[in-house]
Order: C-alpha cells, then structure tokens, then sequence
C-alpha cells in the first residue's frame, strides 16, 4: 500500500516538475470557444489594419464627454508617436508632452462598426506599462447605433490595470444601476509575476447570461445576471444579451481611478499588445 | 527499515529522471561554460543560522562605538516558527557602544546567489523607528558586490522588506549574507546629538528569494545627472552616487546603492581616460571623454564629460616649519587635523570634490555660493599672526573669494551664545584663472561681518570653521593653515 502509494506519489511528482520545467503552454482550458472569427496579430511593421480598427481622438470633447469621463488627463492622437505596430506588436505609447491643451499624449482604438458581435470569446496578449497614473485597459462596448447611451449600452471591461499595481489587474462589468463606482468587478493578483514585464492572456468567454473571465491559464471569475441582482438589490438590469459589442484598447493617464501621475512615474511608457482573436462557439 | 530504504531509492530514482527529463527542456550550453560549484543555499536565519557558523554575526568596530552586545536571538518571538533574531538598538550613552550593526558573514566557501533576485526578511519593530541600513554583499574584505538599502520603516507587526540584487550574475561566490546598522530613534530633532531613544527590532525568515515581482531596474551614476568637469592628465576620480531603482510588487519604488562592480563603466575616448570595475577613472590624456555606466545592460542615467587640458600644476609646496609654529587644517606639509570635512555646511548648488596628484590632495568647489570645512574639536589659534590658504581660481570672470573664520566660544560647540565669526575678502585683482595665489591673511583681519548674522572680528581661542564665500566662481583649493612668523 505504502508502495504504491508513493509511486503515485512519485509519477506525480514527475508530471509536475516536467510541466513546470518545459514552462506551461498557451493552450486555454479555460476557453472552450475555438472558432476563431477575426483576429490582429499585428504582422506588418508601421501600419494599422483599418479594416479591423478605429482611431478615437482628442480628449473626449468631441464626444460630448471632456476627459472622456472618467477627468483623465491624455489627448488621444493616431500619430506613429503614440500608436504603431512594430516587430509584431501593436505599441500604444504614453508620452508626458503638453499637446493641444493635455500634459499627455496617448492613443484609444477600438472596433465599432468593423468588428463587434454578440457573444464569443475575446481575448489578447498583453505586456503593459507601470507607474503611477496608467490606466490601460483592453475592454468592449455594446454598439449604440440605435441611439442608446452608456450605462444602458453595457460595458465589459476584460482587463484593467492601474500602474501602480504591477501584479494585480481586474474585471468588470457596468450596467443600469451598476456603474461607474457602483460597477460589478474582481480583481486578480499574480503570483510571482508582473504585468509590466510579461505578456499575459486577458479574456472573456461570454454567452446567454454568463461572461466567464480568465487570465492565462486560470478562470478567476463568472458574473451572471443573479450576481446583478445580488449587487443591485435587484434593481439593476442584464444588458448583455441585446446587443453586439466592439473592442477597445486604450493606455489612458490619470483619471478618477487611478489618480494622476507623480514625479516617479517614467515616462514614456508603452503598453504592448502581441494579438487581439475574437472567437464564437458556432452556437450563439 | 527495509523497505523504507527501498522507497527512498524509488524517490530518488524519480528524482534523477526528472532531472534528466528537465535538463533536456534547457538550451544546449557551449563549450566555454564554467559551472559554479559553490552552493546555492537560500536560507540564512530562520530558527537558527542556515548553514553558517555559530560565528556568524561580525559586530562594525567597536573602537568606533558598535554595539556588539545588542544583538542576539529570542525564543518567544518569532514571525515562523520559535525563534527570530532581536536587536536592542542602544541610546548614544550606552558604555557598549552607541549603535548596533554588522554582517553575516558564511565562513565557509561562499554562495552561489545567481539564481534570486532578491534578499527578503520579515521584521517589526518596539516602536515605528528605522533601520539605517540593510544590504548584502558585504564580508569585510573587498566589499566588491555590496549592496545597501537606506532607512526602512518599521511597523509594530510583522512586516516583509526586501533587497533587489541588482545584477544576481555577478554573485557567484559570495560570502557577505547580510548587512544592517540601527542607531537610537531621534523623535525631537533629526539631528545626531544624544537625545536619542533605544528600542528593539527583530527579524525572521531572513534568505535570498527569487522574486518574479521585482521588475524595472532603473541604474544611475553621478546621481543621475549629466555632469561636466575639468580633468588633468595624472589624476583619477571615482564614479560616485551609483543607485540602482527597482519597482516592487505593490507598486512601490525601491532604490539600493550598488558597489562600483555590479557596473559596466565606460570611457567614449579611452586615449583621454579609462574606468576599472571598480569605478576609478584614470586620466592618461588630453581631450575630451565622457564616462557611461551599465549595470545588468540597462543604460545608467547620469554621465560624465571630462574635458582634459593638460597635467596638474600644483600649488608651491609651503616652507617647513617648526611644529609649533602651525596649526594646518589641509596640507600633505604638515600635520593637519583630524576628520576635515570640506563642506561640513555648504549651499546647494556648490559641487565639491577632492583629487590626488602624486600624493598632494586639493580641494575644487564649483559654482562655489558658500562652503564650510569642518573637523574633529577646536583649535586656539590666537598665538598664530596668520592664516594661509592657496587659491586658484578656475571660472573666467568676476570673481569674489571671501575666507571667514568661525570660533565655538567656550562652550566648543555648534551654537549658544558664545560663537563669534567674522570674514577676509580677497581683493578679486589678486586672483585670476589658472593660477595659483598664495593669500596670507593676518589673524586681525577678519573684520567683515558674515551672512550667518556674527559680527566680525571673531574669537580665535576655539576655531571649528573655515568657510569660503564666493558669488558662484570655482575654485581649486590648497593647503589651508594657520602659522606664525
């Protein structure tokens, strides 16, 4: 009995050091939507694919919504500057320099009207910046061509980071009733390991009343529409099964969440994206 | 008994093929790769020392008043497990010594730390005092991989600090585990003067770790400035204010000061000067240079132009004497007194440095506002008739060169009622860019009332302070002494 238990034992002993020696593979048990149906992995040196991608300009005064919301600090610009592809990489780069009234310069793209569905899994390959101020987030919005406005339209956000937080980033979710601070969230903190100097994997895997998030290799949470009602006394409202949603990834600098940079934070600073792959189950 | 025995060649059986099953996932190394044979353990105090001897603690000198009975272990405090060690920090009056600090040293061959990234320990503290310094890298012998970390903040509870190895490479033998120094908690003055309070620190789970969550190195040299100097051929000047920043895993920075060795230094004209591992540069030729550091190939930010004219004329050496004839405060002439400091108070734009050529140390002071030199007690100088310093003046136009004197009073001490202190300028004709002026100053002249509020015309029975006053000219400075005729 003590025998074979300990060449259990021993073969697992073996399995697991033979995992962690050859270093884990990309493969995502956590996902289980594989058909892949749009995908950037930002192959050709020096060129947005504007098929795939929007620029959003400025400092969200054109928009209606100075700051963009949220007080943050940067003017978004499509300049090489701040946003370029180079060596397979998309760079989005935040630069301290004073530019059209903003003390900062930094880039927001996203995929309204080129790539957006409803349901499917969405994820990327990130490496990003540190230091007091950022705000980079890889996130959707649910498409408000039928004249519809935010909270109502749905946000997820897959992956959200403040750079003064190198191992911890989160996800969240804004509806009706629950947004802004009163948004649905959960944080993830790695161990052993940094945003700034590894590309991890964000992702969600969303369906008919469930988005699952995951990060690497690991499933760290699922919100459903009971979690809303929990969270809402019940008064807020499921959102996410109207409507199609399209992808953002933006380095943002200051802002009510983060706060603002201090005399520590380096700039400039780049937060790196290897690919970005939208998947659907065939199903949905 | 047997079949244990049996079981744990199995394991170790499975062991061996995970090693062989591990090493082929790693890159084939070359022909050149030397393995280190040192061994590579991490712990150094967790319940006890960690492969270390009993002698494992090297108290700083107590002739220059450590505290070697500060420091043991205590069995009912501990952050794991039962025992942790415990420092009593000593007020200034304690006869053992007024501070406590030291390094753990292995005795045996040394470790192999090229695999952690960092050293980490748990500690609290009696009260929210600081620790002056933790490091590693120190062993009393070369020092040549030392590392040191400033003021840490104790809390209460237990807390986690740790200490980025800026390059874990470079340790592939090293002896120095451990580096720490406490002095009393100062809660009135932040001024060293023995009204400090002793308290107690203990510390646990003290190792080497290798932390993914360390990240960001960001090295500087010369403090991270840019700076441009005057060099002459003969002379050797050190890289100074090396720091290495690290950012930690909740965001916070981290700075250390690494040894010269962790650095790549290097001279863009190698005709004009070079720099050794350990941070000297060597000025061999005319024209012009700038010094760069690397460390772990990450760019240091600061640097070094040196703009070498020529050699070094010295200052002519001043005349023997009888001893009694000369109090000198800076000369290889004489005897000078003990711990100078050349800028004991000083402006905060004023850049100071010292150099050697062949044995003669002189003094510069660039854009030089004001400068105090400062030195151990007080001297009577009313038998001298004069004080000598010489002088060259190295910026082009204007310039104004005042020498004041500052006397304690009775009491030979900073402050009271009693301080007098008064000042001489030099007559600007006198001086002049390149060259060497002897100025002799009769001990009556110091009549000018100074910008620290004393009169003029100081007593001269407890002399502490020499300050020069300029108008932001630059300086070369050289033996400064009182002397009679």
């Amino acid at each position: 009995m003590n025998k074979n238990l300990n060449k259990i034992i021993g073969s697992l002993f073996i399995a697991c050091l033979f995992m962690i020696g050859c270093g884990t593979d990309d493969t995502q048990t956590v996902a289980t939507f594989n058909n892949l149906v749009a995908e950037d992995n930002f192959d050709i040196d020096g060129q947005i694919d504007t098929s795939f991608w929007n620029f959003d300009i400025g400092d969200g005064s054109e928009q209606g919504i100075p700051g963009w919301g949220n007080n943050e600090l940067q003017f978004y610009t499509n300049r090489p500057e701040n946003v370029t592809v180079e060596n397979g990489f998309l760079l989005i780069t935040a630069r301290e320099e004073n530019f059209n009234g903003a003390q900062y310069t930094s880039a927001r793209l996203q995929t309204k009207g080129k790539i957006q569905q409803r349901y499917g899994r969405f994820e990327a390959r990130i490496r990003l910046p540190f230091g007091q101020g950022m705000w980079p987030a890889f996130w959707l919005l649910g498409d408000d061509s039928d004249g519809s406005i935010w909270p109502q339209i749905g946000e997820i956000d897959i992956m959200e980071n403040t750079g003064d937080a190198p191992t911890e980033i989160f996800g969240t979710i804004h509806g009706p009733v629950y947004s802004g601070e009163n948004s649905i969230s959960k944080a993830y903190t790695l161990e052993n390991s940094r945003v700034d100097t590894d590309f991890h994997i964000y992702g969600i895997e969303w369906g008919p009343d469930y988005i699952n998030y995951y990060i690497d290799n690991v499933l760290y949470n699922q919100i459903t529409p009971e979690d809303v009602d929990e969270e809402t006394d019940g008064e807020g409202e499921w959102v996410f099964n109207d409507r199609q949603f399209y992808i953002i990834l933006n380095l943002a600098i200051g802002g009510n969440l983060p706060g603002p940079p201090n005399e520590e934070t380096v700039f400039p600073q780049t937060m790196v994206v290897d690919y970005v792959r939208v998947y659907t189950n065939g199903v949905n | 008994m047997k079949n244990i025995k049996h079981i744990n060649l199995k394991t170790i059986c499975s062991l061996i093929l995970v090693m062989i099953i591990l090493s082929g996932c790693d890159r084939d190394l070359s022909d050149e790769a030397v393995f280190a044979t040192f061994p590579n353990t991490a712990d150094i105090f967790t319940d006890s020392p960690i492969s270390l001897t009993d002698r494992f603690f090297v108290s700083f000198d107590p002739a220059l008043g450590a505290n070697p009975e500060a420091f043991g272990t205590d069995d009912e405090v501990a952050f794991e497990g039962n025992s942790s060690i415990r420092i009593d920090v000593p007020a200034p009056n304690d006869p053992n010594g007024s501070f406590v600090g030291g390094i753990f040293l292995d005795r045996g061959e040394g470790r192999d730390l090229t695999g952690y990234t960092a050293l980490s320990f748990w500690a609290k503290g009696s009260i929210t005092a600081t620790i002056g310094l933790v490091g590693f890298g120190t062993d009393f012998g070369e020092n040549k991989f030392a590392v040191e970390r400033s003021n840490i903040q104790l809390s209460t509870d237990w807390r986690k600090y740790i200490v980025p190895i800026p390059d874990p490479s470079k340790l592939v033998q090293e002896s120095g585990m451990f580096i720490f120094s406490a002095g009393g908690l100062d809660i009135i003055d932040s001024v060293p003067n023995g009204n400090e309070i002793g308290f107690t620190f203990w510390m646990d789970e003290l190792r080497f770790e290798n932390l993914g969550t360390i990240a960001q190195l960001r090295p500087s040299i010369f403090s991270g400035e840019d700076l441009m100097e005057q060099g002459f051929v003969g002379s050797t000047r050190l890289v100074t204010d090396l720091g290495a920043t690290f950012n930690g895993s909740t965001g916070e920075n981290i700075t250390v000061v690494p040894a010269p060795s962790y650095f790549d230094f290097s001279s863009s004209n190698t005709n004009v000067a070079f720099v050794n591992e350990l941070g000297s540069i060597e000025i061999v030729g005319e024209g012009t240079t700038t010094i760069t550091g690397q460390l772990n190939g990450v760019l240091a930010e600061g640097s070094l132009s040196l703009e070498v004219g020529g050699a070094f004329v010295s200052a002519d050496i001043p005349p023997s004497r009888d001893p009694a004839d000369v109090i000198s405060i800076f000369s290889e002439a004489y005897t000078s007194v003990t711990n100078l400091n050349f800028a004991i108070f000083n402006d905060p734009n004023v850049q100071v440095q010292t150099q050697n050529f062949n044995g003669d140390q002189i003094v510069t002071y660039e854009n030089l506002g004001f400068v105090g030199l400062g030195w151990d007690g007080t001297n009577d100088v009313s038998t001298m008739t004069h004080l000598h310093v010489d002088v060259q003046l190295s910026s082009p136009t204007n310039p104004l060169f005042t020498v004041q004197l500052i006397d304690f009073g009775a009491d030979n001490s900073d402050g009271g009622v009693d301080d007098t202190g008064g000042g001489f300028t030099v007559p600007s004709s006198e001086l002049s860019e390149g060259i060497w002026v002897g100025v002799d100053i009769p001990i009556n002249s110091f009549t000018e009332p100074t910008g620290g509020g004393f009169p003029g015309s100081p007593n001269l029975n407890n002399v502490a302070r020499v300050a020069f006053i300029s108008n932001g000219s630059s300086f070369v400075i050289d033996n400064i002494y009182f002397y009679r005729e």
